[in-house]
């Protein structure tokens, strides 16, 4: 028996029938197809598929999918506005916090979630928030670096998509 | 004329794809009609297959095809001297996780369920759980071939006389090291698509590092020609080295694809990316080392002996390199190295970040700590009256160009604070230095052969776009950047205007992939030339129809104009037309193939490279005494880039480094657990998930302090060179000799953990040798050594004799004969 | 790697939950926040036929300060992180919800599924096929424990964070079931034994943590852990003391993740009443829970450093007790400055 499922994605409500047993990743990534969100471990033990639900960022590998009737879930492909990237992404983007780029959707979930609620975090108030979620590339400091930078970026700064020269 | 594009700090080309969740890593393809593969992994280390049951499996509904190693005849592997795998075990398994069957279904939680209804009966074989049982036992093989008994590979190579070097030297330092395995934890776990495209023919995209192996095996492995096969790299969530042997997962969904006619997809979990492994290999290591007086190395002997695991994978050339880069780094005149890699039944080791040096490099930085402190001399300063000279041809004929360790340490030195901190901080908090180089790229082929080892093509049009095509595989480095910026820099455009196709066995030239660091060097040579041959032609055409000589042409801003009237000139769109009406279609490449190494010598194969990076890094640490917890504040790191193409990348692959250097020095371990044997024959990982393997987090990792050293490298594209691997290896014994520093103990094995700094503290508590790290390093029945001259006394590359090997084997003569004759090609 | 199938129910309230349970306790399992119950599940090591989940049940997530603290089960660690009365009233409890697992764990954690939360070791935390390859172990499919074989019982780890520091602080737990209420110190729903941790019924709901007022009470909780965040405790502890000045009159020391259960160190309460903290009295008291705490080789870090810790964990917990400035040497040893998003 599938179980139908109806709530919010990224905003916009959202209808999937879904085998029972997966969790909310799995419907993410498989009956969405919204494969922004990752995974590398599916047991709560990297981070990689933090997604906002009603706000609050939760692992996905561990939501099951019952348990997101009616919820609001934000993911990485909505964390862009009116197809402008969110100042975090900006940040990412420009300063080298996303290398392969693997862990990056589950990071940009956790320091939104941060700057939402702590809009001038401390350096190490950030390093504490991001501590659920590791990755392999940076040695996290140009993330530490990005995110401080989205602090002070103002709201949307215009895409600059690698056009040169930017910093 | 200044660089626009080259040298800038700027947002990666592929930045934003990464952080709008838009790049398409191998398991974010989905296809119509696509099954899903699940393979069935060995319960027990060591064993015959006696019989496979599939009949449940088969009868599950919505399972598609079940597969054993009946299916998968032909044997494969990454080195030409080790193809010992099959996609699935045929007739033994080798270790727990060896894949012995596989379901396809039409989902994964189907697929998963009915695999595990798949019985199959072994006859278990004793286990082989370290090389002391691999030297022990050497029945029963693991494997029918290698030098002998479990013995993979074992090799002797002797420049000079060493012997003679070391017994007149005024000190000998004699220091056995051990250096525990650990593995590369990509955050992306491991996934392939493989599918039939509309002609029939086989398309397998892949996290992979190198699709042109991958290639080569598919073909091999499925007896299909490679002009069929289409193996598309989709971008690595993380590859370190993991993904850059061919992996039985792939081959299994390529051959599923094809039988089934639809795409199948395989996505392992975290614990069957343990089991895939090829990490870095747990070495035993022994340094006897001559010093004089004033410091200087009179010559090295050095021993190691490495478990390799249940395959050969890259091992050989690992084995090599344990000993290959000593020599880079500092003067060593005379020089013996003896290396062995054991088949052990564990997950195979393989090339992770540093392939084969890191071991060795911290038995060396770690005895040269000892050194310094017996000759009551900095230990920086020793370094620098022993840098190996630039534009010299070391002991073992490794060519090197320019060095920039001196000015590294130098840089480290001051910006640390070291002259106030070293020997004269509190009890429980010191400083430790270390050094190191690394290749820019390998300098052989895997396969041996005069082709180019990268390739790349430039299609320019009426429209302005440029694309540019190279099989480069982008693993998070930044290939794609480094590939675009170079294009643009050269023909005066804008990253953005420039459309890099890459990783694509159909579309894109060949490159090696993704190893060995050689990517920005080889890559960025091939896509130079590729790139002013293209500019050459525009020249050509704009300086006739505008009559402005060629060599006052300049390409910048979008424009192509003369140097002595800037006005005067077109557009870049404008001038490709132009090109295009005089030359026809636009079309350029470019090729690299390094230059040749002047060893000769078998074995001379590994080592060799186009030029050598260096770093130099200080790190301090605190000790609390009472439990040996062990913190590291603060680490200052310099590294000799050549010329960083883009400091943004550049920064990130240092941090990234020392970050994964950390992790090995203080937590990273692939260990096992062998249950006793009395009771049971398992030898399991022990902890094969991300909460038990230990990668540190946010909140365990410094603050950083990176300088650039940048002297341009006449070999490297615009003076580059690699900064992929260096920055890791000179961290773990940094913070060995820091702990020293802190605390007055010896840590001479990896990782440094507060349970050994407890024991040291306590055997120097009473009044024992104040260290914790091996005792011993095992009789191992060398084979007889190769005896080069150094090319200071004269010698040319090749060696004096040819040993026999070595005849104390029980191998059957065939597969004697067969490995004899395939010993060759290893230069990983 | 998937869930296994089961069949799953969201009651609305205890009682619906406390009857639904009692329809087949044997094979029906609570889900809070699923932390530690969803690995467990995807790992195969347990499989319940039907799971409760309990989210839906608004009693269950009420956090009421008026007399002493009523925390229900259902909040999560995260609120109790945020919740400025508790980190002021009882900061030992504080100090070890802010330590536990990682802010994203944290915010789907609950209280109950802390205390609840199943003994672990590195022979049981495996997927089914690692267990397979030793064949399996006594608490789950097979005979033997590994970790002893000898050992007639399982000698899982409690690696609770919460539970040592509620216990420290003189908590009462509240169990429903179909059949009645029942109040019990936290203390006494813990047995050392790796299989049967927990002296909860099957048919039983864990509701409510209540605290009591902790007036004149002081409490710290130190945690020792390979990583500043993720890791489970290897040894932790837990210390509170009721202080008149600079004299303790009644004190309390709960140990963690060195026994099947969180271990009260008797022995200290003893030692510490009437005294004042010298270091003399701090090095017999951090003596007499070295003595107790018996790790086994099933987590993180070699046994015998372990049990060394401890010595130091409760030397340093009684130090801040006393008040002295403990912060550096806290960050050094947690890796965790405990700072956290309010
Ligand atoms: C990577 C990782 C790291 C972790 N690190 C830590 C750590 O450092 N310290 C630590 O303490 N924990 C840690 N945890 C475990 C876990 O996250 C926490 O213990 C959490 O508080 C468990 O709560 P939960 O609501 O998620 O429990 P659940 O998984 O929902 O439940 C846990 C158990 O309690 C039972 N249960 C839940 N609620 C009730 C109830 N009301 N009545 C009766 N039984 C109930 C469940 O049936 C289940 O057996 C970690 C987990 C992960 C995955
Ligand atoms: S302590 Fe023994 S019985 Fe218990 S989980 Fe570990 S190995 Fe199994
Ligand atoms: S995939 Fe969810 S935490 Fe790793
Ligand atoms: S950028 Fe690769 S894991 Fe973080």
């Amino acid at each position: 028996m599938k179980l139908r499922l109806t709530f919010t994605v990224n905003g916009e409500p959202a209808e999937a029938l879904v085998d029972p047993d997966k969790t909310l990743l799995e419907v993410l990534r498989e009956d969405l197809q919204l494969t922004g969100t990752k995974h590398g471990c599916e047991l709560g033990e990297c981070g990689a598929c933090a997604v906002l639900v009603d706000g609050q960022p939760l692992l996905s590998c561990l939501v099951v999918s019952h348990e997101c009737q009616g919820r609001s879930v934000v993911t990485v492909e909505g964390l862009t506005v009116d197809g402008r990237l969110h100042p975090l992404q900006e940040c990412f983007a420009d300063l080298g916090a996303s290398q392969c780029g693997y862990c990056t959707p589950g990071i940009l979930i956790a320091a939104k979630a941060l700057l939402d609620r702590e809009p001038h975090p401390t350096r190490d108030l950030i390093r504490e928030a991001l501590s659920g979620n590791l990755c392999r590339c940076t040695g996290y400091q140009q993330i530490l670096d990005a995110v401080e930078a989205a602090i002070v970026r103002p709201g949307h700064a215009s895409a600059r998509d690698g056009r040169g020269g930017q910093s | 004329m200044s660089r626009r594009v080259i040298g800038t700090p700027r947002r990666r080309v592929d930045g934003r794809a990464k952080v709008t969740g838009q790049t398409r890593f191998a398991d974010d393809i989905i296809l119509p009609r696509m099954a899903h593969c699940k393979l069935l992994r060995s319960t027990v280390p060591h064993a015959k297959i006696v019989h496979v049951d599939t009949s449940k499996a088969a009868a599950v509904d919505g399972v598609h095809l079940v597969l054993t190693g009946h299916s998968f005849p032909i044997a494969y592997g990454i080195l030409p001297v080790s193809h010992d795998e099959h996609a699935l075990c045929r007739d033994v398994v080798r270790f727990v996780g060896d894949p012995v069957a596989a379901v396809v279904a039409r989902d994964e939680a189907t697929a998963e369920r009915a695999v595990r209804l798949i019985d199959v009966e072994y006859e278990v074989l004793r286990t082989i759980s370290s090389p002391a049982d691999s030297l022990a036992y050497p029945e029963p093989r693991i494997h029918d071939y290698g030098d002998f008994g479990n013995v993979h590979k074992a090799v002797a190579l002797q420049f000079g006389d060493v012997d003679a070097a070391i017994a007149g030297a005024d000190h000998v330092f004699d220091d056995v090291f051990f250096f525990e395995g650990n593995t590369h934890l990509p955050i992306e776990q491991h996934a392939t698509v493989a599918t039939k495209d509309p002609d029939g023919k086989l398309v397998v995209y892949s996290s992979t590092q190198t699709p042109h192996y991958l290639h080569r095996a598919l073909a091999k492995a499925l007896e299909m020609p490679a002009a069929h096969i289409r193996v598309v790299a989709t971008p690595n969530g993380g590859g370190f080295g993991g993904k850059s042997d061919p992996f039985n997962h792939e081959v299994v969904v390529a051959h599923a694809a094809m039988r089934l006619d639809r795409p199948v997809k395989i996505a392992l979990t975290r614990e069957e990316v343990f089991y895939c492994h090829r990490g870095r290999h747990p070495v035993l290591m022994r340094f006897r080392t001559g010093v004089s007086k004033d410091g200087t190395i009179t010559g090295l002997d050095l021993q190691t002996l490495l478990d390799g695991g249940a395959y050969g994978s890259y091992g050989v050339a690992s084995t090599f390199y344990t000993g290959a880069l000593q020599t880079v780094t500092y003067d060593i005149p005379t020089y013996r190295f003896r290396g062995c890699r054991t088949f052990t039944n564990k997950p195979p080791c393989g090339p992770k970040r540093g392939h084969g040096t890191p071991q060795s490099r911290f038995g060396q930085e770690v005895q040269l700590d000892k050194i310094a402190e017996k000759l009551d001399v900095d230990p920086a300063q020793l370094r620098l009256g022993i840098v190996q000279p630039p534009d010299s041809l070391t002991a073992n004929f490794l060519r090197v160009g320019t060095i920039g360790l001196a000015d590294c340490i130098k840089k480290v030195v001051d910006r640390s604070g070291w002259r106030d901190k070293f020997r004269k901080l509190p009890s429980g908090r010191g400083v430790g230095l270390a050094c190191s180089s690394y290749l820019s790229g390998a300098g052989l082929p895997i396969n041996w052969n005069d082709l180019p080892h990268s390739g790349v093509q430039l299609k320019l049009d009426r429209s302005g776009g440029v694309t540019v095509f190279c099989g480069a595989t982008e693993i998070g480095q930044g290939s794609d950047d480094v590939l675009v910026a170079i294009v643009a820099e050269v023909l005066g455009i804008e990253p953005f205007d420039v459309r890099a196709v890459t990783g694509d066995t159909d579309l894109t030239p060949v490159d090696l992939g993704s190893y060995s660091s050689r990517v920005t060097l080889m890559m960025g040579n091939a896509a130079i030339q590729a790139a002013e041959r293209a500019r050459e032609l525009i020249a050509a055409a704009v300086s006739a129809r505008l009559d402005i000589p060629k060599d006052r042409l300049v390409f910048a801003d979008r424009r192509v104009f003369d140097s002595a009237d800037p006005d005067r000139g077109t557009s870049f769109r404008e001038a490709v037309c132009m090109a295009e009406a005089k030359f026809g279609t636009l079309g350029t490449t470019g090729s690299y193939t390094p230059p040749r190494s002047p060893a000769k010598f078998k074995g001379g194969g590994v080592g060799p490279s186009p030029t050598y990076s260096y770093t130099a890094c200080v790190v301090e640490v605190d000790v609390d005494l009472e439990t040996g917890w062990i913190t590291v504040p603060r680490v200052w790191i310099a590294h000799d880039i050549g010329c960083a193409l883009n400091p943004v990348l550049v920064r990130g692959q240092v941090e990234g480094g020392v970050y994964m250097g950390l992790g090995e020095a203080l937590m990273e371990e692939q260990v096992f657990r062998r249950l006793p044997p009395k009771l049971s024959h398992a030898l399991v990982h022990k902890f094969p998930s991300m909460l038990e393997y230990k990668s540190p987090t946010f909140l365990d990792m410094p603050e950083v302090f990176t300088d650039l050293i940048e002297h341009p490298d006449p070999a490297g594209p615009f003076g580059a060179k690699e900064v992929g691997q260096g920055p890791l290896l000179p961290v773990m014994p940094a913070v060995a000799n820091a702990v020293y520093d802190a605390v007055g103990v010896r840590v001479d094995s990896i990782p440094v953990t507060p349970e050994k700094i407890l024991r040291a503290l306590a055997a120097k508590a009473a009044g024992k040798s104040a260290r914790s790290g091996p005792a011993s390093f095992p009789d191992v029945p060398w084979p007889e050594t190769l005896l080069v001259t150094p090319p200071w006394a004269g010698g040319d590359g090749r060696a004096a004799n040819d040993p026999k090997r070595p005849s104390h084997r029980k191998v059957d003569a065939g597969i004697e004969a067969k490995a004899a004759g395939m010993d060759k090609g290893t230069g990983a | 790697m998937r869930l296994p199938s089961y069949r799953y129910r969201a009651p609305k309230t205890v009682e619906d939950a406390a009857s639904w349970l009692a329809e087949s306790p044997g094979d029906t399992m609570l889900l809070a926040g699923g932390t530690d119950l969803i690995p467990n599940m995807k790992r195969r090591q347990q499989v319940p036929a039907t799971v409760i989940g309990l989210r839906g049940i608004a009693a269950l997530s009420r956090l009421d300060t008026r007399e002493g603290t009523d925390i229900g089960a259902g909040v999560t660690l995260t609120t109790l992180v945020r919740d400025e009365r508790i980190r002021s009233k009882y900061q030992g409890l504080w100090q070890s919800a802010a330590q536990i697992a990682t802010p994203l764990l944290r915010n789907m954690g609950t209280i109950g599924g802390n205390i609840c939360l199943d003994t672990r070791c590195t022979y049981y935390d495996q997927s089914f096929e690692w267990r397979q390859a030793i064949n399996f172990c006594m608490k789950k499919d097979g005979e033997t424990c590994w970790v002893a074989t000898s050992s007639d019982r399982c000698l899982a780890v409690s690696s609770t964070d919460a539970a040592p520091a509620l216990m420290a602080l003189g908590a009462t737990v509240r169990l429903v079931s179909a059949l009645g209420t029942r109040d019990l110190a936290l203390g006494g729903l813990y047995a050392n034994d790796g299989m049967s941790y927990l002296t909860r019924r099957p048919d039983e709901i864990l509701t409510t943590v209540h605290l009591p007022e902790p007036a004149g009470w002081r409490s710290t909780y130190w945690k020792l852990r390979r990583r500043g965040s993720f890791d489970f405790p290897v040894a932790s502890v837990a210390a509170a003391a009721r202080f008149d000045g600079d004299r303790i009159i009644e004190a309390r020391i709960v140990l963690g993740a060195v026994a099947s259960c969180p271990l009260d160190v008797p022995a200290a309460g003893t030692r510490l009443a009437g005294q004042v903290l010298t270091d003399d009295l701090i090095a017999a008291v951090a003596d007499d829970a070295y003595a107790l705490a018996k790790p086994m080789d099933n987590t993180d870090f070699e046994l015998v450093w372990r049990k060394k810790t401890v010595r130091s964990l409760v030397a340093s917990a009684l130090r801040e007790l006393r008040g002295d400035d403990m912060r550096e040497a806290r960050v050094r040893l947690a890796r965790h400055p405990l700072l956290v998003v309010s």
